[in-house]
C-alpha cells in the first residue's frame, strides 16, 4: 500500500526520531511510504486554544495535501482526533459544500499509527524486539476519542523480550493539554506529578505512548528529577529490532 | 476559606486561585480522597448497567428535546401547577427571583426558612439577602449545614463539604452547636446535626426549597435526597417556595424512568435516591397550605440562544464531571469562583455570567474528555469550552501578545518555505538557553515570560538538528 505520512508540526520539528521509526516499521511491512512535503499543521492548537479563524485554512491546506492519498497515517492520537471530532463541524460551520465533501471522503483514510497497523494491517506482531521495562501511558485523546482500546497494549505485547508494565491510573491525564501547560502550569504540573509518580512506581526504564506531547510533558520532568527514565513514541519501540538500546 | 459567597464578578481568576487552593494539603487529600471513593462507586454501579450507553443517550434526548421546546414546556408547567393550587413566578434575573422570594417569605409571616439543598439559592446568594431582610435560612443537608456552621462555600454540586474531613467538621460542631463533647464517629456527628435540625424542621414554619425537575405534564416539582431532610421541608412547613432554573422542567412523568436511573448513579454510585418526592400544588389534608414556584431565567435564555453552549443547559446536576476532572482534584471548587466548580461550572459560570468575569475558566481543563466520557445526558463540555475560548479570544481582540503570537504561528503555518524557516530560527533563538546534561544532550531549564510556567518544573529537550523533512529530503537523494 502507498501509505502517506502526516508527521505532524511538533514531531517534524521536536522529535524526527518518530517519524524516521513510522517509516521503517511500514517498510518493514513491505508498504511504500509518501511524505507530501507541503504539509504543516492539522490546527489543533489554533482550534483548542480558541482561535477559530487561525485554524480553518490549516484544515483546508491538510485537505489538499493529502486529498490523493490511498491512506494517510499519523503518529499522534491528539491530531487524529482533531480531524474526527472538529473538521467535519468546520467545514459544515462555514457552510462550504466542496470542503465538506472533501473531508467526508478523506476522514475514513486517515489513521493514528497503532490504529492503522490494528485496524486496516490486521498486525500485532510487527517483528520488533525491545528487551527492556517498558510502561504504557494512554493519552486522552487516544483514550476517548479514538477508541484505541487495548491496540497499543497487544502492539507492546507481540515485541520480542519486552518486560511490559502496567501503569496505575492508566486513564489518568498527565496534564499536558496543549496550552493548559502554559497557562495553569501549577495545576498542570500537580497533575504531572501524579502521572511521573505512577511511572517511577512500575520500575520502568521507559514510558512509551502515541503521542509525544504526553510525552513531552513527561519527559520534561522525569529529565528534571534526574530519574534516568525515558520516554520514546511507540513507533519507536516497534521500529526496534535485535539488539537495541535503551 | 471566608464566609463570603463565591462571585465570579470578585473572585480572582482560575490560575491565581488555584495556586492558593492547592498549598492547602489538606484539602487537595480530602478532595481527592473523596473523588477516589464516589469515582470507584460510580463505576461499580454504572458497570451493572448493560443499557447505561442507551439510557445516556435517552437522556440526552429528553434533556435536548426538552431544550428546543422550552418555551412550549415551561407554559405547560405553569398551567397545571397553577391548576393543582400553586402559584408560579417569573423571574428575570437573579436580582428578582431574590426580591420575589423575600417577599414570599415575609408575606408567610415568619422570619426563619427552613431550606432543602439547592444550588439555584447558591447562584442567586439567596441566605445573603434573606439575612439582609431580617430572616434567618437554616440549612438542613447535612453537608450545607457544615457549610453554612463552618461559614464556608459549597464545593461540589453535590457533596458541597466534599472538601472537609471528619474532624474538621466535628471542630465546627463542637464550636457552632456547643457541644465540647461531641464525640467523633460519623453516629455522633449525625446524631449532632439531627438533633440540631429537628426542633428547626417541627417549628419553622415557612420552607425554601429547588428543584431537581419540575414536571410539565404534572405541574409537579420533584426533589430527590438521600437523608429525608428535603421531604420534612416539604411536608411540614405551611409555605414551600420551590426556586428553579427554567432549565430545569422536563416534559413527561415517565422521563423520570430514564433521570432516576441516570442521576443516582452518576452522583453517588447509589443504584437509587433513597427519598424521591414530588410535590404537586397544595392539599387541605396535607402539606404546605400556600406552594409557590418561582421559575429563574438568569442568563439561560441567552444560552438557549446560543447553538453551540446550549447543551449546557441539558445538565441535570450530578456532578459527576466534577469527580471525574484531573484538574478539580487538584484544586477543589473554590478555586472556581463559583458556586458551581468542575467541568460543569468552567462551562455554566462564563455563560451564566458576563464573559468578562470568567474569562480564565474556559480555560481550566486539559481537554481530556473525562467530564464528557461519565456525563449521563452526555453533554460534550470539552466541545462547549472550545468555543467559549473562542469567544473570549474574539473579546480579546488582536491587540495582545497570545493573539499576536497565535496569528504569526497560523501565517508560518501556511507556507512549508516560512515553515522551514522557523524551525531554523527556533533552534538559533534556543541556543542560549540549552545546557548539556551529563549524558552530553541539550536541555532548557528556564524559559522568559509566559513560557516560564513549563520549566518550572519541567525541562525541554533542546531541538533536534535535523528536522524529519530535512532527514526525508536527504533520504530521498541518498537512499534509505
Amino acid at each position: 500500500m502507498r501509505v502517506a505520512l502526516f508527521i505532524t508540526c511538533y514531531n517534524d520539528t521536536l522529535f524526527p526520531d518518530t517519524g524516521k521509526a513510522v517509516v521503517r516499521v511500514l517498510e518493514r511491512l513491505g508498504h511504500t511510504v509518501e511524505f507530501p512535503a507541503g504539509q504543516t499543521c492539522c490546527g489543533q492548537m489554533h482550534w483548542n486554544t480558541g482561535y477559530q479563524s487561525e485554524a480553518l485554512p490549516l484544515v483546508k491546506r491538510f485537505v489538499e495535501q493529502f486529498r490523493g492519498a490511498e491512506a494517510v497515517v499519523v503518529p499522534s492520537s491528539s491530531c487524529v482526533a482533531m480531524m474526527r471530532d472538529h473538521y467535519p463541524k468546520m467545514a459544515a460551520e462555514i457552510g462550504d459544500a466542496a470542503l465538506i465533501a472533501e473531508v467526508s471522503q478523506l476522514l475514513p483514510r486517515v489513521f493514528e499509527f497503532s490504529e492503522f497497523l490494528i485496524k486496516r494491517l490486521g498486525v500485532e506482531d510487527v517483528g520488533a524486539s525491545y528487551p527492556h521495562r517498558v510502561t504504557y501511558h494512554a493519552s486522552c485523546h487516544g483514550l476517548r476519542n479514538l477508541g484505541l482500546g487495548d491496540g497499543p497494549v497487544r502492539l507492546l505485547k507481540a515485541v520480542r523480550g519486552i518486560d511490559l508494565v502496567e501503569l496505575n491510573a492508566l486513564e489518568q491525564c498527565c496534564g499536558f493539554g496543549g496550552t493548559f501547560a502554559v497557562k495553569n502550569a501549577d495545576v498542570s504540573s500537580a497533575m504531572l506529578e501524579e502521572k511521573t509518580g505512577a511511572v517511577l512506581a512500575t520500575g520502568a526504564r521507559v514510558c512509551t505512548a502515541c503521542d509525544n506531547s504526553c510525552l513531552m510533558h513527561i519527559q520534561g520532568a522525569l529529565h528534571r528529577q534526574k530519574t534516568g527514565v525515558k520516554t520514546l513514541h511507540l513507533a519507536e519501540i516497534l521500529a526496534a529490532q535485535e539488539g537495541a538500546e535503551l | 476559606m471566608s464566609g463570603s459567597a463565591l462571585d465570579p464578578k470578585t473572585a480572582p481568576v482560575f490560575p491565581i486561585a488555584a495556586r492558593t487552593a492547592m498549598k492547602d494539603g489538606q484539602l487537595r487529600r480530602n478532595v481527592r480522597h473523596a473523588t477516589d471513593v464516589i469515582q470507584a462507586k460510580r463505576a461499580r454501579v454504572v458497570a451493572e448497567m448493560p443499557d447505561w450507553q442507551e439510557l445516556r443517550e435517552a437522556g440526552k434526548q429528553i434533556r435536548q428535546h426538552t431544550m428546543e421546546n422550552l418555551d412550549f414546556y415551561l407554559e405547560e408547567f405553569e398551567a397545571n401547577c397553577t391548576r393543582a393550587g400553586g402559584v408560579v413566578h417569573w423571574a428575570r434575573d437573579a436580582a428578582e427571583a431574590r426580591q420575589i422570594i423575600v417577599g414570599l417569605v415575609k408575606a408567610s409571616g415568619s422570619d426563619e426558612v427552613i431550606k432543602i439543598k439547592s444550588m439555584t439559592t447558591e447562584e442567586i446568594q439567596l441566605n445573603s439577602a434573606l439575612e439582609a431582610a431580617g430572616i434567618h435560612p437554616y440549612e438542613t443537608d447535612l453537608a450545607e449545614l457544615i457549610i453554612q456552621l463552618g461559614h464556608d462555600q459549597p464545593s461540589h454540586i453535590v457533596v458541597p463539604a466534599l472538601h472537609k474531613n471528619r474532624q474538621q467538621i466535628r471542630e465546627i460542631f463542637q464550636r457552632e452547636m456547643n457541644l465540647p463533647k461531641l464525640g467523633e464517629r460519623p453516629e455522633d456527628l449525625a446524631d449532632a446535626a439531627r438533633i440540631f435540625l429537628r426542633e428547626k424542621f417541627l417549628r419553622v414554619k415557612t420552607g425554601v426549597s429547588g428543584a431537581n425537575f419540575l414536571i410539565a405534564e404534572t405541574g409537579g416539582v420533584c426533589i430527590v435526597e438521600s437523608e429525608g431532610n428535603g421531604r420534612m421541608c416539604l411536608t411540614l412547613p405551611e409555605t414551600l417556595i420551590a426556586v428553579a432554573g427554567i432549565d430545569k422542567v422536563v416534559p413527561r412523568f415517565a422521563d423520570l424512568e430514564v433521570l432516576f436511573q441516570l442521576l443516582p448513579r452518576s452522583a453517588t454510585g447509589e443504584r437509587m435516591n433513597p427519598y424521591n418526592s414530588i410535590w404537586t400544588g397544595v392539599n387541605a389534608a396535607d402539606g404546605p397550605r400556600a406552594f409557590h414556584v418561582v421559575l429563574m431565567d438568569n442568563a439561560r435564555t441567552e444560552i438557549l440562544a446560543d447553538a453551540e453552549g446550549r447543551q449546557t443547559l441539558n445538565c441535570i446536576r450530578c456532578g459527576a464531571c466534577q469527580n471525574a476532572c484531573p484538574v478539580y482534584r487538584q484544586t477543589g471548587g473554590h478555586a472556581y469562583g463559583s458556586v458551581y466548580a468542575g467541568p460543569i461550572g468552567a462551562i455554566l459560570t462564563p455563560q451564566l455570567q458576563e464573559m468578562h468575569h470568567a474569562q480564565s475558566l474556559p480555560y481550566a481543563s486539559s481537554l481530556c474528555g473525562a467530564c464528557y466520557e461519565v456525563c449521563p445526558v452526555k453533554i460534550n463540555i470539552p466541545e462547549v469550552l472550545i468555543h467559549l475560548r473562542n469567544k473570549v479570544v474574539k473579546q480579546n481582540g488582536p491587540l495582545n501578545v497570545e493573539a499576536f503570537a497565535m496569528k504569526m504561528m497560523g501565517m508560518i503555518f501556511l507556507s512549508e518555505h516560512r515553515f522551514r524557516a522557523a524551525q531554523r530560527m527556533g533552534r538559533m533563538a534556543e541556543a542560549p538557553l540549552v545546557r548539556r546534561d551529563e549524558k552530553g544532550e541539550g536541555w532548557i531549564g528556564w524559559l522568559p515570560g509566559m513560557l516560564g510556567g513549563w520549566t518550572k518544573v519541567r525541562d525541554l529537550q533542546e531541538m533536534p538538528q535535523e528536522t524529519f523533512r530535512d532527514w526525508w529530503k536527504k533520504r530521498g537523494t541518498h537512499g534509505s
